[in-house]
């Protein structure tokens, strides 16, 4: 069957229709990763986007629970040249097509998805639609379609939940956390305890922590401006590890600014830059806004790490505080591990 | 970090000539190395062997030297160069070795030189199996159980606690030279054994047994700040047991999780760092496809033939990175050439899928064993790049050019089920085709699995392609049919036999349907920067990104995989018309499919198209880029074919015309040239039917030079000396038809020679006759070769020299051409003429100073001799004496005749220069690593023709030292001519018969000629296994035992008493 991806300006890319069959809007944006669409499918940060995957190639190795970096993937739909239906994995449970449909993804094979990638690159991340047919009604709501709030609580766990660990103790405050970040921790014998972003001062500080992990997350870092004083408070209390989303805010916090970027990074093959080392290690990444550089020099966090090819801010750490973030994801999935060194750097902050 | 201030002069060693398992890809690799090198301002002194090369030519680096790759030679270079540095992971498993044996010779710390790049111990490190072995134990990392032994009685200890199955791998050797699976005791003893000759250090690695594992390579590259990347993985679709050279290879890699993926990343760069490499190094991996768990199969420490192809699936120049790393520079500060932004700090990411399919000598050696395992065999490979795996594969199949246009292999449709089976458990070098069979006739994922440890996902990729002929058998042309053909990778020929029609009508349809391909830029990086890189490959999608590129733009065809018979020296020509195209004025696009070569480095055009060379292909870039014309002459046989249906779908064909190109390759139509010239051609005809050849025969006698026409490096080609051969020739070797006619020539004894012809249409320029050392009936390929000639007399040098521009003109010659020749009784006979350049072109060029590729382009570009300022002739001869010299892969191929004949079987050449002959000699006999002992034993068997001639050179061995030996017939010969020679049983006639000699150090030198039986029975036949085994030196031409002796005479110093 026949789908089509179609533009704000009434312009589209045809395909073949697989996955769910609902219709949807988002936000189109691309992942350069080689591998990893499901990590990528279930990261919240993509909540309310359309992945266009530039690997041509997905659903090669199937789908396993094991590998869902959420519960349920928030995304708006799927783009690839080409998907499996033959998978060459032991691990598989599933074929992504079954996987799209179980999770009511709609997605579009055999488009061109290097050319919508070119588009992206040249014009930055835009809205579009994935419809069957093109005289959709929903086509006229393109222009109009926002990430809105309702969307983006669908990222956040209301409810905390807590993971064993026999160490000491880490709140980390969710706005739409990966697993992998937690599976990190508590492979270093931490025990974790999720609560929701926007949770008080009053109630992290009863849950005793050790140290206080901002997790990552979707859309703008600015609507989160209600959390920064708690974050404030936090970062003069215990050790804060801020992630992507976690790393916004704990700058916003300390009175950096954020803005958005053309069309962001995402894959896993950005080189970041240690400033003080001069090492450089290659990172999983999936960002659409970034910390304005210059914004940074007027408050007390000190840029740490660089993108190497677009010098943008990639790490800060607080000049008086035991308070640390990165753009990028050290707990990597999908992408390499060259980074996980900073969770040993928190796990020293918490037991020092 | 900075580069290095303290080093002014650098030393490159070089790959030396082309064997199986180490090829073309060391030219590249050394080429751009040497480009980087200069760039950075360093004076760049090379060694090399291979005269065929462009790492070779004079501007490569600031001096050349074509010198053998031995310790005597490479000292006497260091020596005069005094470099500072050398590097020596540039040239391959001979680069590597040659620093070792420089350091433990003590040069290199006696001259002050630095080895830069990767340093001594971490070549021990990484090619000791036992060093390794520790280096991964102390890493934790696991390899499978294994031990190096130096003899049987160790390694059966060993094998008798792990159990079988075992892989052997002889130490410090290439391709995995004289390894194997040991099943049981009896293999087992035969394959050490084996190894333990083939490794220089008399030693072989017994290892535990991981056949079928998924096999994974990683390119990784690392600084001296210890910055570490993987430009590339890759996903064998053979799994292990089969070498990695012999292996269908696709990347990215393709069935493993992320997670998976990431382990072996890490695995990967933590042994580079370990190992303190500064550049790159290729990590192999084993993965249980049912567990995870992974072994290091192997590292290797420096550029690869895996790095080649990663360099180019990918973008990312490794070699030139590498060098720039060596003088320490690091990965931040080098830009990615591609992008002209990014770093080289910087991990590719890849929107296509890359296809690698081995090219096979098999079409060469039909007795060949075609057994495929775990040592290489394949001499070339293709690359095709698609958007999905079926389009990359179907587009690397018609790349091969082994008559294949698709995965429907006709005479595999009558074997049965279990016969398929049989050969896909035991693959040959066409699985690919037997597993499409068997896709074809729907046998399930599970058994095949079973039979190969084949993934299922390659193979549903198979059975996506097959499933689609049906569809398009069925039916009309539609265009969403043929658009989905297309996106699968279908060629128009295919769709036009499974519908029964020309494949012109598709074409047409196609076109009129819009159904047109896209070219989709390789540029590192998914798309996400703006990249600087003219190189494409096309694909069936909605945005197409290569663009005209100019009105003055000229199509330059390349010449495909190695193979033999068409190898690195047409890579060599290609490139060369590349620099003149330019040179002229025009904008040069290069079609070819060759990831091993300098030519599809994407900054030696300015455009290039990454393709397969057919009609289609070719035409489709035609259709993009409207090129004034297209150059046919350089490519070998693959583009001269191309020369007329191009033509006739109106492309032009520059430089020499497709009539005169047609007139010179058609028997017939030749010979009216010849007899319209006068020229003297021994006499022959041709021939559609058995028959036929009969009466041709008859007509002219025997013995007959017999070969089919329009074949290039005399495949199938025979001396025939009776009926009864003739029969069996007709039978056996050929596929005769109209479309194919056999041609058979008078065998005419005598010295042969060959020029190579520069032509502007009216006048010719000859820069020299190049004359073989062995007489004809053997391969001018497989020759030795003299430049300036040594015997042939000026008499019939104006003979060569008249009947050159008689014929350059009558064929309207407009660019190069070769002419051989056989001199009989002081008179030069025609036996061949070639309308494109030859493979002497790179050895002549280099020779004469004479950059011929480059004239001839300009000739072809409308170009004369006058505003060229050449002067038309012969050249006058150089002051040097330059031999050329063969050298053969034998050890690596099962059940292929050593013994030289018309049929091509060399890999490469070296060549060697001296101030006088001998000198030369002497230099290619070392650089083919045949190295003459001073004294010792001699074999002599030969035929009775050939017993009076041995029997000269038997004495002449006897005066330099050495001992004679003979086989009864010939000894007995020898003793009545008063030579004393012992005698030696011959097979099967005793315990210590010539069998036990040869693998008993008692010959030095073995000197056969062909008897009557050619059968692999005969005694002839095992004797010359039995020395290829033993690496003892074979010659099967007196010519050549004439050649050597000359050396050994000059060398000789005699003793005499009081």
């Amino acid at each position: 069957m026949k789908r089509y991806l179609v533009f704000e300006d009434g312009t589209y890319f045809e395909g073949t229709a697989f996955g769910s069959d609902t219709e949807t809007i988002g936000e189109l944006v691309f992942t350069t990763g080689m591998s990893g669409y499901q990590e990528a499918i279930t990261d919240q940060s993509y909540n309310g986007q359309i992945i266009n995957f530039c690997a041509p190639m997905i659903g090669n190795y199937g789908v396993a629970k094991k590998f869902n970096e959420s519960q349920k993937p928030t995304i708006k739909g799927v783009l690839a040249r080409e998907i499996s239906d033959v998978v060459g994995n032991y691990q598989s449970e599933m074929t992504i097509d079954e996987f799209l449909k179980q999770e009511n993804v709609p997605g579009i094979r055999r488009i061109d998805t290097r050319a919508i990638t070119l588009k992206i690159r040249k014009a930055g991340s835009l809205k579009a639609a994935i419809v069957d047919d093109l005289n959709s009604g929903l086509l006229d709501q393109i222009s109009t379609w926002k990430l809105d709030d309702e969307q983006l609580q669908k990222s956040i766990n209301p409810t905390p939940a807590t993971f064993a660990g026999s160490g000491k103790h880490v709140v980390l405050l969710d706005f739409g956390y990966k697993e992998s970040i937690v599976s990190e921790l508590t492979n270093r014998s931490l025990k974790v305890t999720v609560v929701p972003g926007n949770t008080s001062l009053a109630e992290i500080e009863n849950l005793h922590p050790d140290g206080i992990m901002l997790s990552n997350g979707p859309g703008d870092p600015t609507r989160h401006m209600d959390v920064l004083p708690t974050i404030v408070e936090l970062e003069k209390r215990y050790p804060v590890f801020g992630i992507c989303m976690g790393h916004q805010l704990l700058c916003l916090a300390n009175g950096a600014k954020t803005f958005k970027m053309k069309f962001g990074h995402r894959g896993f093959n950005h080189p970041v830059k240690d400033l003080a080392s001069g090492k450089i290690y290659f990172t999983s990444q999936n960002h659409g806004y970034a910390v304005d550089e210059a914004s940074v020099a007027e408050t007390d966090l000190k840029i740490t790490q660089i993108e190497l090819n677009d010098q943008t801010v990639e790490g800060v750490e607080h000049t008086r505080y035991n308070a640390f973030s990165v753009q990028f994801h050290p707990d990597a999935k999908p992408g390499p591990h060259d980074a996980d060194f900073l969770f040993n750097k928190f796990w020293d902050m918490i037991n020092k | 970090m900075p580069k290095r201030t303290d080093l002014k002069k650098i030393m490159i060693i070089g790959s030396g000539p082309i064997i199986i398992g180490q090829a073309a890809e060391f030219d590249y690799s050394g080429t751009q190395a040497c480009l980087a090198l200069k760039e950075e301002g360093y004076e760049t002194v090379l060694i090399n062997s291979n005269p065929a090369t462009i790492m070779t030519d004079k501007h490569i680096a600031d001096k050349v030297y074509i010198e053998p790759i031995t310790l005597e030679f490479v000292e006497k270079v260091l020596v005069k160069e005094h470099p500072d540095a050398i590097i020596p992971t540039l040239g391959g498993q001979t680069g590597l070795n040659m620093a070792v044996q420089l350091q433990e010779a003590g040069i290199l710390d006696q001259l002050d030189i630095e080895i830069i790049g990767t340093k001594l111990n971490t070549i021990n490190e990484a090619e000791d199996r036992e060093e390794f072995k520790d280096l991964m134990n102390k890493l934790h990392e696991p390899v499978p159980a294994s031990m190096s032994a130096h003899t049987y009685k160790v390694a059966k200890k060993f094998v008798d606690d792990i159990g079988f199955p075992v892989i052997i791998r002889p130490a410090f050797t290439m391709g995995g030279t004289g390894g194997g699976v040991a099943h049981d005791y009896v293999e087992l003893e035969e394959i050490v054994e084996r190894g333990l000759k083939a490794s220089p250090s008399t030693e072989v690695l017994i290892e535990q047994s991981i056949a079928g594992y998924k096999e994974i390579e990683f390119e990784v590259m690392r600084d001296s700040s210890d910055n570490a990347l993987a430009v590339c993985h890759m996903e064998n679709v053979d799994p292990v047991g089969i070498h990695t050279g012999d292996s269908i290879v696709i990347s990215p890699i393709q069935t493993l999780t992320d997670n998976e993926i990431q382990k072996l990343r890490d695995v990967s760069l933590k042994i580079i760092r370990a190992l303190k490499i500064e550049g790159g190094c290729n990590v192999q991996l084993a993965i249980d496809t049912k567990t995870s768990n992974y072994f290091i199969i192997e590292v290797n420490p420096r550029v690869s033939r895996s790095s080649a192809l990663a360099s180019k699936a990918t973008g990312y120049p490794i070699a030139k990175i590498a060098a720039k790393i060596a003088v320490g520079l690091t990965l931040d500060e080098i830009i990615n050439p591609i992008t002209g932004k990014t770093f080289a700090q910087f991990e590719p990411a890849l929107d296509y899928v890359v296809c690698k399919i081995p090219r096979w000598p098999f079409d060469k050696f039909s007795k060949a064993d075609r057994m495929i395992g775990t040592q290489m065999k394949a001499t070339g490979e293709v690359m095709a790049l698609g958007r999905n795996l079926e389009e990359a594969m179907q587009k690397a199949v018609r790349s091969l050019e082994i008559d294949q246009e698709d995965l429907k292999m006709d005479a595999l449709a009558d074997k049965s089920d279990e016969e398929l089976e049989k050969y896909v458990k035991t693959p040959t070098d066409d699985r690919l085709f037997y597993l499409a069979e068997l896709l074809r006739r729907d046998v399930s994922y599970e058994t095949i699995n079973q039979l190969t440890n084949i993934n299922p996902f390659f193979l549903a990729k198979i059975k996506n392609i097959v499933d689609y002929e049906k569809v398009l058998t069925n039916g009309t042309l539609d265009k969403d049919i043929i658009t989905e053909a297309k996106q699968l990778g279908y060629s128009d020929k295919t769709i036009a036999r499974l519908n029964d029609l020309d494949e012109d009508i598709i074409r047409h349809f196609r076109i009129q349907s819009n159904v047109l391909p896209t070219y989709k830029t390789v540029d590192t990086c998914a798309g996400e920067f703006e990249a600087a890189a003219p190189y494409f490959y096309s694909t069936y999608e909605t945005e197409n990104e290569s663009e005209k590129m100019s009105d003055k733009s000229v199509l330059i065809l390349g010449s495909g995989p190695i193979r033999i018979g068409q190898g690195i020296e047409f890579d060599y020509s290609t490139v060369h018309c590349v620099r003149a195209v330019q040179q002229m004025g025009y904008k040069a696009i290069v079609i070819n499919n060759n990831p091993e070569t300098v030519s599809t480095d994407y900054s030696v055009a300015d455009k290039l198209y990454f393709e397969p060379l057919t009609l289609e292909d070719v035409l489709n870039v035609c259709d993009l880029e409207k090129p004034i014309g297209a150059i046919v002459q350089f490519g070998g046989q693959t583009s001269v074919n191309l020369a007329e249906p191009l033509k006739a779908n109106g492309i032009k064909i520059l430089g020499t015309q497709v009539e005169d190109i047609n007139r010179a390759e058609d028997r017939d139509l030749f010979d009216q040239i010849i007899k319209k010239l006068n020229i003297p051609q021994p006499a022959g005809g041709t021939a559609t039917s058995q028959a036929g050849a009969l009466e041709v025969a008859h007509k002219i006698g025997y013995p007959v030079l017999i070969r089919p026409s329009y074949v290039l490096g005399g495949r199938a080609m025979e001396i025939v000396r009776s009926d009864e051969e003739l029969d069996k020739y007709m039978h056996e070797a050929v596929h005769v038809s109209n479309d194919h006619p056999v041609l058979i020539d008078t065998y005419l004894t005598g010295r042969e020679c060959e020029i190579d012809a520069l032509s502007d249409g009216e006048n010719v320029l000859l820069p020299g006759i190049i004359e073989h050392i062995e007489r004809s009936g053997v391969h001018s390929g497989d020759s030795m070769a003299v430049y300036p000639p040594q015997n042939i007399p000026d008499e019939v040098q104006g003979q060569i020299v008249r009947y050159a521009k008689l014929l350059a003109a009558e064929l309207k010659c407009v660019g190069i051409m070769n002419i051989q020749f056989v001199i009989h009784d002081n008179q030069a006979y025609v036996i061949e003429v070639n309308p494109r350049a030859s493979r002497t072109v790179p050895y002549l060029s280099k020779v004469t100073s004479i950059q011929m590729a480059r004239i001839a382009t300009k000739l072809i570009l409308g170009a004369d001799f006058n505003t060229l300022g050449l002067e038309p002739g012969l050249e006058p001869e150089s002051r040097l004496i330059h031999v050329k010299a063969p050298t053969f892969s034998f050890n690596k191929l099962n059940n292929v005749d050593s013994a030289l004949g018309p049929e091509m079987k060399s890999t490469g050449e070296v060549m060697g220069s001296g101030l006088d002959y001998t000198e030369a000699l002497y230099k290619a006999f070392e650089a083919t690593n045949q190295h003459i002992k001073d004294a010792g034993n001699v074999l002599i068997t030969v035929n009775d023709n050939d017993k009076q001639e041995a029997s000269y050179l038997a004495r002449r061995f006897h005066n330099v030292g050495f001992q004679i030996l003979a086989t009864k017939g010939t000894a007995k010969y020898l003793n009545d001519e008063g030579i004393d020679a012992k005698v030696v049983p011959e097979v099967g006639q005793a315990d210590e018969d010539i069998v036990y000699y040869l693998s008993h150090n008692r010959i030095q030198l073995l000197i056969n000629t062909l008897g009557e039986s050619r059968s692999h029975h005969s005694d002839g036949y095992i004797i010359r296994q039995n020395a290829v085994l033993n690496s003892v030196p074979l010659y099967t031409s007196l010519d050549t035992a004439n050649a050597i002796l000359k050396v050994l005479e000059k060398r000789f110093i005699s003793v005499t008493p009081l």
